[in-house]
């Protein structure tokens, strides 16, 4: 099903005001487009909300679809700030027009990609998808930072995500790299692992950079 | 990749002495190989980055005589800190007819990175396969012979530290001939293409290849853009412009690109010639570290070393024992009347018998002071210092404090000059160059001039107190207390971005007591070399005072100063002291505390002050030599006002409270 913007916005702002608000239902006056919109029409043909007494209801199918489009929207907002960097209002406005385009399994991928993440930037619950239950379900870390490791864990380096040149290249003349074997040896104070035979004692700052694959 | 050969064998027919640079990451034994080979020692150390200095040596092998250069660490010719800097300096301009590189055995293949790229840049390399002996210790097994055939260029194994394999290195360097032609280690063809580009438009001679230097052109290396921009001239212009496209085009991932191609030519070189047991060999000193490292074991272990070490060794022993048998026995008993009896007797002007035997004077003053006082203490320091120094626990502290170190915009790596401080703070604030940003320089200068007391302060001032508890706890509480704002303070007001850390751990291991003993002995000889002449100088100024009236007038203009913090007037003298050294001051007060003149509240304010007040001549002139003028006389201005201002609000808090009365 492929709807318009203006009909995945409507769904959004009702999901959010019934879902996350408690409310049973919305006022189309806070949508800022009156009750006769096309958007309207098109969602009460697919049977996904109704209309009752100038009212904006759920219809039982439409509750998942509005979890859908607000799952991908968070995750547009994710793309933009993580992978992007992209912050403040001008993320929210192309995450906006970025989300329409996550759909037909552009979202499982972008997903899979951010490591299915659960919250979006504004720290509110991003609801999980197919992928997300299957990842869980698997026990498949996927690429996390050295931080989320466990003491004594044994793992492979992804990559090294910084903007840093000087630091990256650092970490490639301590052996940090793509494909070597790393095993984290100590977490706390500081951060020591392993590369072949030699140790490294690193901060936090630095481990967050380095990625690695279970 | 002819280059080095040509020029070489005309540089070899011209002096007889030939020279060999010794280069290598930092903790691989370059220094221990430098000294065996040279006979003379200079400081080996467990910790990254501690030779900062380049070490220059003679050796006469076979009747050759060559002049043998230690080069400070170095991860990759591609430099990025100021130590690798230095190190490819002597490569570029000091033209070694031969390059030892040195490498750990046990990380064979990450090291083996570097080798390939002094090869690709045409320097005329032998390898030294090192540390061997722990490696075996390990299960590894290196063939060195086949590692020799597949790379091309003479390899000997070795275990520096052992004096296993010499002799083998001392015939590598004799027999030394540049090969006629070089192993070619080629990359992917996307690569080559990119080299040949720029090689190509490459006009001048160097002494690098043009390959090698086309690669560090293409990493964008400041320093070697400047060198054959300046050789090339006109010609420069197009390959810059070269340099910038292809660095556009790979943009994403050069250096990543890069690395892992070497990368994998190094997999492809140590198969078959590494190999290394299916289970891990655990050794004792590994399970040492893991417990150095714990907090909840690792800070019981610092504990016990500080009060064995620092308290027990330097304090007890050495600032105790030692001195009382040095100073009260030795020199008040039994040299003292009898230099003061000769030399009236030589002497027959009461002015000048005044100079070497008076109450200052260069004699029974200067050096009781600096043989009888001083030199127990810091040598019973620097020996302490430089055995842990060698067993490798700093690192491990270092991580330990990093989290605490970093609330004063420091790094776990500072901890190294801050313990070094508690010895001498003239040393401390030298080593501080070990660290990496100007700001964290600047901090830890700070901190050794104001709060870090050295040990002969240090051991004066805890024998002073330690008739008073109480009055040590309240100096310790205030110089932690201290220590803490000001570092906070100077990592909130300092601009500057945090610093990383990062640090290598070497191995733990038992010192050898051959190198703790040279190493102490070339501290102490620095130190002496240091303060000797300052405490003879100070002896000579004083007594010039003395004669002239003008320390009277000087004690008379500070006892104001003395007043209002409520010290005696005498304290004056302690206070000139400490200028001309910490130490000097301390045991100036310890005079005073022996006459008798001050209660337990004056010699806890006292030291606090003299603890704080600005660093000694010989720390103050170091600080100019490390940070600027500028710099320098701010922290000394700084330091004077708050050692003063300390003094004055310890005083009255003293007195309101009643406390130590």
């Amino acid at each position: 099903m492929k709807l318009s913007e203006k009909a995945e916005e409507i769904l959004e702002a009702l999901w959010i005001a019934v879902e996350e608000g408690g409310a049973a239902f919305l006022d189309p006056e806070k949508m800022g487009f009156p009750t006769d919109d096309a958007a309207y029409r098109e969602l009460t043909d697919h049977a996904l909300i109704e209309i009752r007494q100038g009212m904006i209801y759920f219809r039982p199918e439409g509750l998942d679809e509005g979890k859908m489009t607000i799952r991908r929207h968070r995750l547009a907002e994710r793309l933009m700030m993580d992978v992007l960097n992209i912050r403040g209002d001008d993320a929210e406005f192309k995450a906006c027009q970025f989300e329409h385009l996550l759909n037909e399994g552009a979202d499982v991928k972008v997903c899979t990609m951010l490591n299915h993440p659960t919250t979006c930037p504004h720290g509110k619950p991003i609801p999980p998808g197919e992928c997300c239950h299957k990842a869980r379900a698997d026990g498949d870390l996927g690429v996390v930072p050295l931080t989320e490791f466990k003491s004594g864990q044994e793992g492979e380096i992804a990559y090294i995500q910084t903007e840093d040149n000087k630091k990256m290249q650092k970490l490639m003349a301590m052996g940090v790299l793509p494909g070597n074997k790393i095993i984290l040896v100590q977490a706390y104070p500081s951060y020591i692992f392993r590369v072949g035979y030699s140790e490294f004692a690193i901060d936090t700052n630095l481990a967050k950079e380095i990625f690695v694959r279970k | 990749m002819a280059s080095c050969c040509s020029k070489k064998t005309e540089i070899i027919n011209h002096g007889n002495a030939r020279k060999v640079a010794l280069v290598g990451n930092p903790n691989v034994g370059k220094s221990v190989l430098f000294n065996a080979l040279t006979g003379a020692y200079v400081t080996v150390s467990n910790y990254p980055g501690t030779s900062v200095e380049v070490s220059r040596g003679n050796a006469t092998i076979d009747g050759q005589q060559w002049e043998v250069i230690d080069t400070p660490g170095m991860y990759s010719i591609h430099t990025i800190t100021e130590e690798e800097r230095v190190a490819r300096e002597i490569l570029l301009h000091e033209t070694p007819d031969v390059v030892i590189h040195v490498l750990d055995a046990r990380n064979l293949e990450r090291m083996l990175a570097m080798t390939i790229q002094l090869i690709e840049a045409g320097l005329p390399v032998i390898l030294v396969v090192n540390i061997l002996d722990e490696a075996e210790r390990m299960g590894l097994a290196i063939d060195i012979d086949l590692l020799q055939q597949k790379l091309g260029i003479p390899v000997v194994g070795a275990a520096t530290a052992r004096k296993r394999g010499i002799d083998d290195i001392r015939s590598a360097m004799n027999a030394y001939r540049c090969p006629c032609e070089q192993q070619r280690f080629e990359y992917s063809r996307l690569l080559e293409r990119d080299i040949k580009e720029v090689a190509c438009l490459m006009q001048g001679e160097y002494i690098l290849s043009r390959r090698a230097l086309a690669l560090l052109l293409l990493q964008q290396d400041e320093e070697i853009a400047e060198l054959v921009r300046h050789r090339e001239g006109d010609g420069y212009a197009p390959l810059s412009e070269k340099i910038r496209e292809i660095a556009f085009d790979r943009r994403e991932s050069f250096h990543l690109d890069l690395s892992l191609e070497r990368n994998d030519m190094v997999r492809q070189l140590v198969n078959g010639v590494f190999t290394a047991p299916l289970k891990r060999v655990v050794t004792a000193a590994e399970r040492l570290s893991r417990l150095a490292v714990q907090p909840l074991t690792g800070i019981p272990m610092l504990l016990i070393v500080l009060y064995f070490g620092l308290y027990q060794f330097v304090g007890v022993f050495g600032a105790g024992t030692v001195v009382d048998f040095l100073e009260k026995k030795l020199f008040v008993e039994i040299f003292n009347p009898w230099i003061i009896g000769v030399v009236q007797s030589v002497i027959p002007w009461e002015i000048i018998q005044e100079l070497f035997v008076g109450e200052y004077g260069i004699i029974t003053l200067g050096i009781r002071y600096a043989v009888g006082i001083i030199l127990p203490i810091v040598a019973t320091f620097f020996v302490f210092f430089s055995f842990l120094e060698d067993t490798g626990y700093f690192p491990r502290l270092a991580l330990l404090v990093d989290r605490i170190f970093k609330h004063f915009g420091l790094t776990g790596r500072a901890v190294i000059p801050m313990v070094l401080g508690f010895g001498c703070d003239t040393m401390a604030t030298m080593v501080t160059r070990t660290l990496e940003t100007t700001r964290e320089r600047v901090i830890a200068t700070i901190l050794l001039s104001l709060t870090i007391p050295c040990s002969a302060q240090l051991g004066v001032i805890m024998s002073l107190l330690s008739k008073f508890p109480g009055a040590l706890a309240v100096w310790g509480g205030c110089l932690l207390l201290l220590f803490i704002v000001v570092g906070m303070l100077s990592a909130k007001i300092l601009p500057g971005e945090a610093p990383m850390f990062y640090m290598e751990l070497p191995p733990m291991r038992l010192p050898q007591l051959g190198n703790v003993v040279t190493k102490t002995y070339t501290r102490m000889q620095w130190y002496f070399m240091e303060i000797l002449p300052l405490f003879v100088l100070a002896s000579v100024l004083l007594w010039l005072g003395k004669i002239t009236g003008f320390f009277e007038k000087m004690i008379t203009a500070m006892t104001p100063v003395m007043a209002s913090i409520g010290l005696p007037k005498e304290t004056a003298v302690a206070f000139i002291f400490g200028f001309f050294r910490r130490d000097y001051g301390a045991a100036g007060l310890y005079e005073l505390q022996t006459k008798g003149l001050m209660d337990a509240r004056q010699l806890t304010v006292a030291a606090v002050t003299l603890t704080l007040f600005i660093p000694c001549i010989a720390q103050f002139l170091i600080m100019k030599k490390e940070r600027g003028w500028k710099v320098a006389s701010s922290i000394g201005l700084f330091v004077s006002l708050l050692a003063f201002g300390s003094g004055y609000v310890l005083n009255k808090a003293l007195l309101i409270t009643g406390l130590l009365s």
